[in-house]
């Protein structure tokens, strides 16, 4: 059966193959520093399921320690100038699209089809990991393509990862360490402590109150947190269902559901929502490191103010 | 209060703009100190938090190929083909993306947007061609501003989309967690309440898009006229 290790063994591949083309790049000034960083990274994905959770602990303070103490390289000048490029785009046209949508096409493709083969009654991938095994797949099917279609030197396609995962450097490990932060916040018991200390200081005695403050509380709690899912038991255990549902006669459907997308207002605010707030500004070279949150500011507020108008007009009804 | 101390780290890490990196994971270790553990205890589970948490970036597995069709000429190629469409405009393609990002994740199809394999190679790119278009070569500032919204549009209708999909984390968390708590609700009916926000979130952001258009607009007659 293919299980999510396959996953974690591309990833270690692709982080072990950055960590190499590092290592050999002279003109780096960085270069130990930041194939030790991605070697390490490395070291998670392809041993983390044998080593014992302390050994990993170790290497992954080891990592934050070498980027913390030693710094990282930027990315290297890109090899081809933009005339090249422009060149080889009407040389090539619309087929250079052709690998791209290759990734979301194969995994649309496996997730759907997957779930069904089994070899000799045993299932050919794990069911609960399809869609993230199908993207894996559908990366290395893209990448065979797009070399087939190209033909450029074999070491190609590290040497632009690299490139890349240089030019988004720590930023790309930030969102995998937040939900660490947050498995270690449910581990300490974070999220009682907060409901707690709302329901003590905020006055509840409307209905409206009560919705204004579970809607904004799952905002707020989300900002904090960076994930509505970490938000969403804490606010409702606290505030919906005792408050909303049970001494107000709300909805519990309406509730929940309208609960979870006002902590998504949450998510457009936040640069703890790292993946969807910090690593575009690292992708597309901003300047800004909030430019993407300041932007999305002024539409999270607006439907929050929505969802809790949405929410006092249909969960009493 | 002992557990809210890692909190604490965050918001003044943040504040005085030390790395992110190294204040989350500064965090992490003292919240587990907080909650009474031994360094070796919290090591421990720091690891495992980390190595249980290897899905999240598996995203960088499209970089190998994304850089190497850019160096081919992708995001050129991206920005020819909006050049030859008059009608387009920042705004309105903008709106489109918004509108088919939403749709498709409303279908569970969420991994067909996202911002290493389409923001940085083809959105962003045909975001500001479209300027360019109108407009001429862009001042630095509204390149950074065009692409700032064009990874906002990706969010916008990723989260606003995703919840009206009956598997999708999200739902499977709440009815998993109304379930513990004695109610039981069908997905179909969470989806459906996701509607009502899903359309607000389209009117709120598309009306900022169609603005935006203007504010670009606005904004290069005024870099026009000193030259008069």
């Amino acid at each position: 059966m293919i299980t999510f290790e396959f996953v974690n063994v591309l990833m270690g591949l692709m982080m072990a193959g950055v960590a190499i083309v590092n290592l050999r790049d002279r003109t780096s000034v960085k270069r130990y520093n930041n194939a030790a960083f991605w070697g390490l990274y490395a070291v998670t994905f392809l041993a983390g399921s044998y080593l014992s959770n302390f050994i990993n602990g170790l290497v992954v303070i080891a990592m934050v320690l070498v980027m913390a103490i030693g710094k990282l390289g930027g990315p290297p000048p890109e090899a081809s100038t933009r005339a090249q490029r422009e060149a080889s785009a009407v040389k090539w046209g619309n087929r250079l699209f052709i690998p791209a949508l290759t990734i979301p096409a194969v995994t649309l493709l496996g997730t759907l089809t997957l779930k069904r083969f089994s070899i000799n009654g045993a299932p050919l991938v794990d069911a609960r990991q399809v869609t993230l095994i199908s993207l894996g797949l559908a990366t290395i099917v893209a990448l065979i393509v797009g070399m087939l279609m190209l033909r450029p030197p074999l070491r190609a396609p590290m040497v632009e990862a690299r490139r890349l995962m240089d030019a988004v450097s720590w930023a790309a490990v930030l969102p995998q360490m937040l939900a660490a932060l947050g498995a270690m916040f449910a581990l300490a018991g974070v999220g009682p402590v907060v409901a707690g200390i709302i329901e003590r200081w905020i006055p509840l005695h409307t209905a409206l109150a009560v919705v204004a403050t579970y809607t904004i509380g799952m905002a707020l709690f989300t900002i904090i947190m960076g994930n509505a899912f970490a938000a969403f038991p804490v606010m409702t255990a606290g505030i919906g269902l005792p408050l909303i549902v049970h001494q107000f006669g709300g909805n519990v459907v309406i509730m929940a559901a309208i609960g979870m997308v006002s902590g998504f207002c949450g998510t457009l605010m936040t640069p703890m929502a790292a993946n969807f707030n910090i690593v575009p500004v690292a992708l597309l070279e901003l300047p800004d490191e909030n430019a993407v949150i300041k932007v999305q500011i002024p539409t999270g507020i607006l439907l929050l103010a929505a969802n809790t108008a949405i929410m006092y007009a249909f969960v009493f009804r | 209060m002992l557990p809210l101390i890692g909190i604490l780290v965050v918001i003044v890490g943040f504040a005085l703009r030390v790395n992110p990196l190294t204040v989350v994971t500064a965090a992490a270790l003292v919240t587990g100190l907080a909650a009474h553990r031994s360094p070796v205890e919290v090591i421990a589970a720091f690891g495992k938090a980390f190595v249980d948490s290897r899905s999240v970036p598996v995203v960088w597995l499209a970089l190998p190929v994304i850089g190497l069709l850019e160096s081919a000429g992708l995001k050129e190629r991206a920005r020819m083909v909006i050049s030859r469409i008059h009608a387009a405009t920042t705004g309105r393609l903008l709106l489109a993306y918004l509108a088919l990002r939403q749709l498709t994740s409303a279908l569970g199809l969420t991994s067909l947007g996202g911002h290493p394999q389409m923001v940085r190679p083809l959105v962003a790119p045909m975001a500001e061609a479209a300027a360019e278009n109108r407009f001429g070569e862009l001042p630095e500032r509204t390149r950074f501003r065009i692409r700032a919204h064009a990874a906002a549009v990706d969010n916008i209708g990723l989260f606003f989309g995703e919840d009206i999909f009956i598997a999708i984390g999200s739902i499977l968390l709440i009815r998993g967690f109304l379930e513990q708590s004695g109610y039981h609700v069908e997905p179909a009916s969470l989806a459906a309440w996701a509607i009502p926000t899903a359309v607000c979130a389209f009117i709120i952001h598309g009306t900022r898009l169609v603005l935006l258009d203007r504010s670009l607009e606005a904004e290069a007659k005024r870099a026009e006229r000193p030259r008069e």
